[in-house]
């Protein structure tokens, strides 16, 4: 286990981390990206998550069947959405 | 309770096994939480795919404003629930029931604003059913108002589990400033904990999917 | 061993003690509705879900009456739609989906993992009186109008068109999914957290690997469903389009939120099943199973290729052929690791000493039953067959033999193997036999036609049809009231056992396996010390005597 004083201030760090990727994502806001609008916005929220899920929730800390857990969740999430989107972006007409 | 002050249960062993189950259990129920969000993502994406346009049409209208100071208010209530856990964990009991009572107020500040922008909403006519400009939208007012629906329906869902955590941490904050909690019975708070930080990680995604589909001018 | 003392009459005889087991520790309505046991649990469960099925098989014995001639008219049209739609969502959400695993699942996986109860005994409690609840707005749905929709309520006229009662229905259906994530929640947890000492993830019955395997299913696909249901609510009430097409809705989008969840459903009614029979085959050989990491393994591999196949419900619905091809072969993947359970069990039976107790009969109807049922789905998985067989009575009768022939007959053959440790008593065995072969021969009679007359064209949830299918429609019919008589005679012979029955011992069966290593009721703590295990499960070949 970390140091006290550290571990707050991995709290803090992160905490400013997640503000900053914040005011980033809607900056951009008012960029013209076209296409990469999606993308770089999933692309920031999935890091400010990925800080979220590792630190407050302490995953980085976490037994092995909890990561378990945690990859699952992302694997079928994953099939759900793609999966079904072979449908939709395959379709002939549209 | 004074015979059994870590609370342990009859069917565990040990506490730790009791704190590691008890933590297990709502990693393994955030799952269920992640699927029933990950349908409404779904539903999201597939009409994101149809009807681009009108999803990046429709998304600039929302109010970013309070969508971002939202997304501040509930990423500074994850910190303080953070800290609440922390000083749980560490032996620090004074400060956990403060913690979790800013969490909650925080929360109850998301729902308040949120309110406010709901209301916004509907001045603006984008309430499809209450206040809504069929002609406003060019040849596909209805693919405006799937987003609209879709919006509606996932900051909804979003607030009812928003709800749900301000009930559990309130019950925690209670709990707290009666001693209830040490170091070695504090499992409740972190379960909470994880709970309160999914909600808030929902959230992340739902900001760029919903306020920032298109650019904003 | 703990006693509780029994006071006598005035007299010279010592006062009578017996035993205290999860039955007798506590008398009245309370202990039991307060209960955190999970073995009162089961029990409770035993008897709610077998409620639920007569009253699914009542609904179902109606349309078969009105399907004995073409152009009956014992019910109408609107009426008929009810009925196959409550037989539907009765038997899937209320009986097939919680049966084993609430039921013998709750009872033994603390004891196979040998601990005292599940993770989260408390939860398990709630989620008895959450399927309860559910049950409730169910039936209330069915006596104040009926739902038309199908169980599988597809939209727009789920969400827009029927006029019958399809949110009480929806709501009861999510209330219920709540039990299952539940039940899921706690299997898992008790499976990684809660074993014995000495007792590995390789030492475990191939039953807790089922139950682990169903479990993922519950808690990855319940919650889409039931998001799905609250998305029809919510179009319903306040006409909004998701699924609308007037509305720029897709109501094939409904269709894959829903089978996403439905599918691998099917897998949670047919893993625990397997596990069953895992259990009973070794036992009743007197033999070590065969390829044990095979069976575990593709357990968990059919839990997760489960979640790859959906689409195969929806090939003429309108989706993308290329989508189509990919979820055809996934659908012939998925049935690689059942048919590698089905060549274990068998290569179980070869040299082994077989005997044929009630629970090996019911095995062997379930492989028998069970592989005829996979290989038909072959042609629906095919996509030029499926377009030939889609919603006909070929679809029926494959889910049937699958459902019915297997699962139903496994959880009946898991009821007989273990009802003298959960009750302390044996049933009679000339009539569980009996009972066996009467269901067995109901089923064939009930369901074999109807592969026939569906290849032939007659559609599933038609209330009348046309005259060339009626002989095979009458067998049909006939079957099924045999069917019946088979599952009233264990209601009867069962409740009998109770209080004739033979009494017990600790492990009738001379059966592997830690719940044999206590008594008979168990003890409220399972246990009286934590066992150690040391050995790897199915030892058979150790033991010297034969079961008669």
């Amino acid at each position: 286990m970390a140091e006290h004083r550290s571990r707050l201030q991995i709290y803090g760090i992160v905490f400013v981390a997640l503000i900053g990727l914040t005011a980033v994502t809607l900056l951009l806001g008012g960029v013209e990206l076209g296409a990469w609008h999606t993308i770089v916005g999933l692309a920031i929220a999935s890091t400010k998550a990925t800080l979220i899920v590792l630190f407050f929730m302490h995953l980085l800390h976490s037994p092995r069947v909890t990561w378990l857990v945690a990859g699952t969740t992302l694997l079928f999430l994953a099939i759900l959405l793609l999966m079904t989107l072979t449908d939709y972006l395959s379709r002939g007409e549209g | 309770m004074s015979a059994n002050p870590t609370h342990l249960a009859h069917h565990f062993a040990d506490v730790r096994q009791q704190h590691d189950t008890a933590t297990l259990g709502m990693w393994v129920f955030l799952v269920t939480e992640a699927m029933v969000f990950g349908g409404l993502f779904l539903a999201y994406t597939v009409y994101r795919v149809l009807y681009a346009a009108e999803f990046a049409a429709a998304s600039a209208h929302l109010n970013v404003v309070f969508g971002g100071v939202n997304t501040i208010v509930l990423l500074s209530s994850s910190l303080t629930m953070a800290l609440a856990v922390y000083w749980a964990q560490t032996g620090q009991q004074g400060r956990v029931p403060a913690a979790l009572i800013l969490t909650a107020l925080l929360g109850t500040a998301f729902l308040v604003i949120k309110g406010f922008e709901y209301h916004g909403d509907y001045e603006d006519n984008l309430m499809p059913g209450l206040a809504f400009d069929e002609h406003a939208w060019g040849p596909h007012p209805e693919r405006v108002k799937l987003f609209l629906v879709i919006y509606y329906i996932m900051t909804g869902v979003h607030a009812v589990h928003l709800i749900i955590g301000i009930g559990l941490i309130s019950i925690l904050a209670l709990m707290a400033r009666r001693g209830r909690f040490t170091r070695g019975y504090y499992y409740p708070v972190e379960v909470g904990g994880l709970y309160w930080h999914f909600v808030d990680v929902i959230w992340v995604f739902l900001l760029p999917l919903l306020y920032l589909a298109g650019v904003r001018n | 061993m703990s006693t509780v003392a029994v006071a006598t009459p005035q007299g010279e005889s010592p006062p009578v003690t017996r035993p205290v087991n999860y039955l007798n520790v506590h008398f009245g309505v309370r202990s039991w509705l307060l209960t955190t046991d999970h073995k009162r649990i089961a029990i409770l469960y035993l008897i709610s879900i077998t409620l639920m099925f007569f009253l699914g098989g009542a609904a179902i014995t109606v349309v078969r009456l009105q399907l004995l001639t073409p152009d009956n008219n014992l019910v109408d049209a609107d009426t008929y739609n009810k009925l196959f739609t409550m037989h539907g969502i009765i038997m899937v959400f209320f009986f097939m989906v919680p049966s084993i695993p609430a039921v013998l699942g709750n009872f033994l996986l603390p004891m196979m993992l040998g601990a005292k109860d599940l993770a989260f005994p408390k939860l398990n409690l709630l989620s008895w009186y959450i399927y309860i609840l559910g049950g409730t707005f169910t039936l209330w749905a069915v006596l104040s109008g009926g739902v038309d929709s199908g169980w599988t309520f597809y939209t727009p006229y789920s969400s827009k068109a029927s006029h019958t009662n399809i949110i009480p229905a929806a709501v009861g259906v999510f209330i219920v999914g709540f039990s299952s994530i539940l039940t899921g929640l706690n299997f898992i947890v008790t499976t990684h957290m809660m074993r014995a000492p000495g007792q590995t993830w390789f030492r475990l019955p191939l039953m807790v690997w089922s139950l682990y395997a169903t479990s993922i299913i519950f808690l990855l696909g319940t919650p889409v469903l039931a998001i799905t249901l609250t998305l029809v609510a919510i179009e319903r009430i306040f006409q909004v389009g998701v699924f609308d097409p007037a509305l720029g809705g897709d109501p094939v989008l409904f269709q894959h939120m829903f089978w996403f969840y439905s599918h691998p459903a099917v897998y949670i009614m047919v893993l625990p099943a397997m596990g069953v029979v895992s259990e009973v085959v070794p036992c009743f050989s007197r033999k070590n199973i065969y390829g044990y990491k095979f069976i575990a393994f593709s357990s968990l591999g059919i839990a997760v290729l489960g979640f790859l196949v959906w689409s195969h419900h929806m090939f003429v619905a309108g989706i993308s052929v290329y989508e189509a091809f990919l979820f055809s072969f996934l659908s012939f993947m998925v049935a690689v690791p059942s048919a590698i359970k089905v060549f274990n069990w068998t290569a179980t039976l070869y040299k082994g000493s077989v005997a044929f107790a009630t629970p090996m009969l019911f095995a062997f109807g379930f492989i028998g039953l069970f592989t005829i049922g996979g290989l038909t789905g072959m042609f629906l998985a095919s996509l030029g067959t499926d377009v030939h067989v889609h919603d006909t009575y070929f679809v029926i009768a494959h889910f049937h033999f699958i459902m019915v022939g297997g699962a139903v007959m496994a959880y009946m053959g898991g009821l007989h193997f273990w009802w003298p440790k959960m009750t302390g008593r044996m049933y009679p065995e000339f009539w569980s036999r009996l009972a066996a072969m009467i269901i067995f021969v109901g089923f064939i009679l009930t369901f074999l036609p109807q592969f026939v007359v569906g290849n032939l064209g007659m559609p599933r949830r038609y209330y009348q049809y046309a005259p060339e299918f009626q002989v095979l429609n009458v067998m049909s019919s006939a079957g099924a009231s045999i069917l019946a008589v088979g599952y009233v005679l264990p209601l009867v012979y069962l409740l009998w056992s109770l209080g004739y029955g033979k009494k017990a011992g600790a492990n009738p069966w001379l059966a592997t396996g830690l719940e044999w290593q206590t008594a008979s009721p168990p003890p409220p703590d399972n246990f009286a010390v934590t066992p150690v295990v040391t050995e790897a499960p199915y030892q058979y070949s150790k033991e010297v005597a034969v079961v008669s």
